[in-house]
């Protein structure tokens, strides 16, 4: 009978000696989740000094409390989103709590626009990817709107609005006819929040490719019709455009450079010569030259 | 006896004195023609011009300058840093006054060695066998203003401190063209051509890696010196990479990979090719020959021809190269030559001749 006295006594104060312990760190009290950038604060019970800690992605903090006091974390400690531990430590005894610190609401884009240079008129040769981030630049998980426009001075822009999927939104765009500075902009409605990207939009290969030929009586002088693309942009300057002339002394060619949207060369003087131009892998007209004759044009 | 032994010193020493006073004479004077050709060669090999001068005939209507700058080269050519390094001497006829010498000459220079044959006409005067050096006449380009006012691509970077999204120059597009692997000379040879599709330069090279029948890697080489690496806008460039100790038999696939750079450039000089023709040479080979114009008013120092040459269903068959040892001087054609193979030369339908410029005092 005596021994079952002890053995419950000995429960009995075990049980007091915890419910004493729970009372004193009044176990944490945080909500599941919290939005980042934004404070809360943990209210306890019991009295006596204790350590708290707060354990998350962004960094690690300590500092003592009282205990029935409120615990403040400040808005600061919380801008990291990702898993966080809390955790109060009175002597030899821990009470954590985990919770999640999740993204704010977007505020902010980071844009890729690829490439930077494009030709003109190619389908779906312009890309764009926009990562939405809130303010502490946490990449928002929750799907959000954005806003893609594409626009050339003088012409209507091609707009498109795309929902993120895990933080991402992506589109693709054609580069238009004309050639300029096209304006690429990402952004998220309802807020001034956008980025502007510059794309290129460039001559693409150059479309019927003309030239002509004259005997100056030193040299025969070569000269092409403005070279445009098909769609009636003219070729950047420095543009290779390679002339031939073939006659009964050999080969000639010059690779001469696109200027103010013609390129010219002078080959030597021949009385019976076929001369050819080129740029790139595109093939302009024939040229022959005779004797007592000026230039004979020949399509390709 | 203690008199004599300086009187004999003295002797000596005036024999050997008068030796080395009378010995240049007796070298001036060859015996036959292939020795005057050697000779002159010989001290052209040492740098000593005025020497190698002395075995130049008079009526050649040559100053020494003219002379060792033929030899020696000027404004920056590659023949400024070459050196003569084998002479080969051989006499293709003679009578008793007259004779000529064939002189194979091996020269080294930074791009490697570089062979030139010269057939020399040698006349016999009063002193011996002189050469009678062809006289290089250059023309005297008339005092003028070229206007040069082609582009000039400078490239502004983004800052290392922008955000990781922010938009930087792409390096330029470039596409090969063209390809084939062929088996020559106990190697493998893979030649094709590029091409910038951009609208702005780019440093260009090409890399190939061959694989075998089993998957593995059999080789992997990049172009080297066959390839123009600088092109501008719509510029087409051949390229050949060797891989020598490999068979064509042991090649599955071959795997190419074309990079590119965005660099800056300049649209200048425009060098013409011209009169290309492919011809035989003295030695009974087949070359392809043109002159070369630098139309630009700026001295081009070393000139690098490249030639491609396509069968008659325009494909890449070779890639040869040479390098002019002349600068190329504003206004003024120069002669080019660049060896075709033999065995190629009947399937030869077609060739294209670009040229690859070095300036001295220009960076890009």
């Amino acid at each position: 009978m005596r021994n079952i006295c002890y053995i419950l006594l000995t429960l009995a104060v075990c049980w007091f000696a915890a419910y004493v312990a729970h009372a004193q760190t009044g176990g944490l009290k945080i909500p599941d989740q919290v939005s980042a950038g934004e404070g809360f604060t943990i209210p306890t019970s019991g009295s006596g000094d204790a350590t708290f800690y707060l354990v998350g992605p962004g960094g690690a903090s300590k500092r003592s409390i009282h205990l029935g006091d409120e615990i403040k974390v400040a808005p600061e400690e919380t801008r990291t989103a990702g898993r966080y531990i809390a955790v109060l430590r009175l002597g030899r005894e821990n009470n954590s709590k985990t919770f999640f610190v999740t993204p704010g609401k977007p505020a902010a884009l980071n844009f890729l626009a690829r490439p930077s240079r494009v030709p003109a008129a190619k389908q779906d040769a312009i890309s764009g990817v926009a990562f939405v981030f809130d303010d502490y630049k946490n990449l928002v998980m929750a799907p959000a709107p954005v806003n893609f426009s594409l626009s050339l001075e003088q012409s209507a822009p091609t707009m498109r609005t795309v929902p993120t999927k895990d933080g991402i939104a992506w589109t693709q765009m054609n580069s238009s006819r004309s050639q300029g500075a096209a304006q690429f902009v990402a952004s998220l409605p309802a807020t001034d929040v956008s980025v502007r990207r510059v794309v290129q939009q460039v001559a693409a290969d150059a479309c019927d490719l003309h030239m002509r030929a004259q005997n100056t009586g030193k040299a025969i002088v070569v000269e092409t019709d403005p070279i445009r693309d098909c769609s009636g942009n003219a070729v950047p300057d420095g543009t290779i455009v390679t002339f031939t002339e073939i006659d009964n002394h050999g080969r000639s060619t010059v690779d001469a450079r696109v200027k103010r949207d013609i390129a010219r060369a002078e080959l030597p003087l021949s009385d019976n010569a076929t001369i050819s131009a080129a740029t790139g892998v595109v093939l302009g007209n024939e040229v022959h030259i005779g004797i007592g004759i000026g230039a004979t044009g020949g399509e390709r | 006896m203690s008199r004599i032994f300086p009187v004999i010193l003295i002797v000596l020493a005036v024999v050997l004195v008068a030796f080395a006073t009378i010995s240049p004479s007796n070298l001036t004077s060859a015996k036959s023609p292939d020795q005057a050709v050697r000779s002159l060669f010989e001290r052209a090999k040492s740098r000593d011009w005025k020497s190698a001068f002395t075995y130049v005939a008079p009526i050649s209507n040559v100053d020494e300058s003219a002379f060792s700058r033929d030899l020696n080269g000027s404004d920056g050519s590659l023949r400024t840093y070459s050196s003569l390094q084998d002479i080969n001497t051989k006499t293709l006829k003679e009578s008793d006054n007259d004779a000529t010498v064939r002189a194979d000459l091996e020269w080294s220079s930074a791009v490697g060695a570089l062979y030139e044959t010269r057939d020399l006409q040698v006349i016999k005067d009063e002193n011996g066998w002189k050469v009678v050096w062809p006289q290089e006449k250059q023309p005297n380009l008339p005092p003028q203003v070229i206007p040069v006012n082609y582009l000039r691509w400078d490239i502004v970077h983004r800052g290392n401190d922008e955000d990781w999204g922010a938009q930087n120059v792409e390096p330029p597009r470039v596409r090969i063209i063209s390809m084939n692997a062929i088996e020559h000379d106990g190697g493998v040879m893979v030649l094709g051509e590029i091409e910038n599709e951009d609208t702005v330069p780019g440093f260009v090279s090409v890399s190939a890696t061959l694989l075998g029948k089993d998957g593995g890697n059999l080789g992997e080489e990049s172009s080297f010196d066959k390839i123009s690496h600088t092109l501008l806008p719509k510029e087409v460039s051949p390229f050949r990479i060797d891989f020598p100790n490999v068979k064509l038999a042991d090649v599955k696939n071959v795997r190419m990979q074309p990079n590119a750079l965005l660099v800056p450039a300049s649209a200048d000089p425009v060098i013409a090719v011209q009169h290309q023709r492919i011809e035989t040479d003295a030695r009974g080979h087949h070359v392809l020959k043109g002159e070369l114009l630098n139309e630009s008013g700026q001295t081009v120092n070393i000139p690098h021809v490249l030639a491609t040459y396509y069968d008659n269903s325009g494909r890449v068959v070779w890639v040869s190269d040479g390098y002019s040892e002349q600068a190329l001087l504003p206004q003024t054609p120069v002669p080019f030559a660049v060896d075709v193979r033999d065995d190629l030369a009947g399937n030869v339908q077609s060739y294209r001749v670009t040229v690859n410029n070095y300036t001295l005092d220009r960076q890009q």
